[in-house]
């Protein structure tokens, strides 16, 4: 059953940046878009397995840190090869100033 | 991925296919897809660092474009007579070198902000090296995960024992076009070879195929031109710059990584940075910091300096010139003639965290300091 789960506290990221958070044995990143929205995907790259939370956030897109792949991080979508499988995204929230994920 | 305890004696002798030994016992070891060593750079900085902006890649782009044409121009206009060959010496540097560096950016996704400005060049750049545009650009993702693995990364320039003949030649780029231009008809006609079916997905071989046809079919229009023109003009603008062009990309490019350690997991040890004039740093669109742009893909050309700067005290000390690189690395070469698992290991300044020796100490007995 899907549960909201607390990753971080709004302000823990910058505008048009992203962190790492990891729950459970699992891997998320979580945005925080130019227009201070908050979205949350799988954590690692879907073609080398690489923490995207050290890549760059232009936009609506992620870049990944090792060999710049870029995916849409609101839709998952991979843009830019090497990356040709999407991302997983993850319904976000943000409650009392915390930023909850919902996880299957 | 964890990288197992090595058993030198069970490595195999160095098989730079593919789908060989070498490849399996990358793989086996966990040499492959490995995590590599970074120096630690703080997020705020490294992303200023990253920060993408249009504005230097077209001033670049702009006065390349603007010299690859005027040069082009000047050797039409006094083609016939030895005042062409200027022309054609400024042309084919332009053509044969300067297009790697852009191939090579365009490919990262770092020169321009906007990214349809990167995938043009990158499409240019590449006609213009006969480089399969899908091909190259999952082989140089390999060459960035498996950096110097051998048997897993598919840009070794220099294989050991390294072959001196083949080198020279590639600095006139007779062996380069040798391979490439066989490699594209070969491709066009649907065949990849097993060394590319290993990094190229499947799902991304029939463009890669499309890609190899377009580009002989604007050969094989400029064959057809020069003959109908019976002129050998055509071909001396497209196509052979490759060969008497690409002698600065050869010198600038094999400083990368010859003569270093291969089997690694941290570019301080495979990888070099060499001090330039900047008219080769313009060429070569910073490249020279190369050891930068292994461990930080992500920082444009224009940002390498500064990132130099910033992690220069955890890395080997700059070749200062590439003289100095080539003095000091030809008696390596000369040396794996006989002992191809000789290298050199460049040495760190006491400001550096050490080389992970429990990762690399399989090959460091012959060392060279």
């Amino acid at each position: 059953m899907a549960e909201w789960i607390e990753a971080c506290a709004a302000d823990d990221i910058d505008e048009e940046d992203v962190i790492r958070f990891d729950h459970a044995g699992r891997t998320f990143a979580i945005y925080r878009s130019p227009d201070d929205e908050y979205f949350a995907t799988d954590g690692l790259c879907t073609h080398e397995k690489v923490h995207l939370a050290d890549g760059l956030v232009m936009d609506d897109v992620i870049e990944c840190p090792k060999h710049n792949g870029r995916f849409n991080y609101k839709t998952g979508q991979a843009l830019r090869a090497p990356v040709c499988v999407n991302l997983k995204t993850y319904p976000v929230k943000v409650e009392a100033g915390k930023v909850l994920i919902q996880l299957d | 991925m964890t990288i197992a305890a090595f058993d030198t004696a069970k490595r195999p002798k160095r098989d730079y296919s593919l789908v060989g030994e070498s490849t399996r016992w990358a793989v086996e070891t966990g040499l492959a897809s490995a995590e590599w060593y970074h120096t630690e750079v703080p997020r705020k900085t490294m992303k200023e660092l990253m920060k993408r902006t249009d504005g230097p890649a077209i001033r670049d782009t702009v006065l390349w474009i603007a010299l690859i044409l005027g040069s082009a121009a000047g050797a039409i206009y006094f083609w016939g007579t030895w005042w062409c060959v200027p022309f054609f010496f400024v042309y084919g540097v332009l053509y044969g070198s300067s297009s790697d560096s852009r191939w090579h950016e365009c490919g990262h996704g770092t020169a321009f902000r906007t990214d349809w400005m990167n995938n043009v060049v990158y499409q240019i750049a590449s006609f213009m090296l006969m480089r399969n545009p899908v091909a190259w650009r999952w082989s140089h993702a390999r060459h960035h995960t498996d950096t110097i693995i051998v048997g897993r990364d598919a840009e070794i320039a220099v294989m050991r024992p390294p072959d001196l003949l083949r080198t020279g030649f590639a600095f006139v780029g007779i062996m380069d076009f040798r391979y490439a231009l066989p490699g594209l008809f070969r491709q066009a006609f649907g065949k990849l070879s097993d060394d590319e079916k290993s990094y190229i997905p499947e799902s991304e071989q029939p463009k890669a195929v499309a890609a190899a046809r377009w580009h002989v079919a604007m050969y094989i229009a400029t064959v057809v031109v020069a003959l109908y023109t019976w002129s050998f003009l055509p071909l001396m603008l497209i196509g052979t710059p490759r060969l008497y062009g690409m002698w600065h990309m050869v010198l600038t490019g094999l400083l990368q990584h010859i003569g270093l350690a291969d089997n690694v997991t941290d570019h301080r040890l495979n990888t070099r940075t060499v001090y330039m004039n900047p008219i080769s740093r313009w060429i070569y669109w910073n490249m020279n910091y190369h050891v930068e742009h292994h461990m930080f893909p992500m920082v444009p050309y224009h940002a390498l300096p500064k990132l130099h700067e910033l992690i220069k005290h955890d890395l080997p000390e700059a070749n200062p010139s590439m003289w100095h690189a080539y003095k000091e690395v030809w008696p390596v070469v000369k040396r794996q003639l006989k002992y191809e698992d000789h290298y050199l290991k460049r040495e760190l300044p006491p400001t550096a965290r050490p080389y992970r020796e429990e990762f690399h100490n399989f090959v460091l007995p012959t060392a060279a300091e």
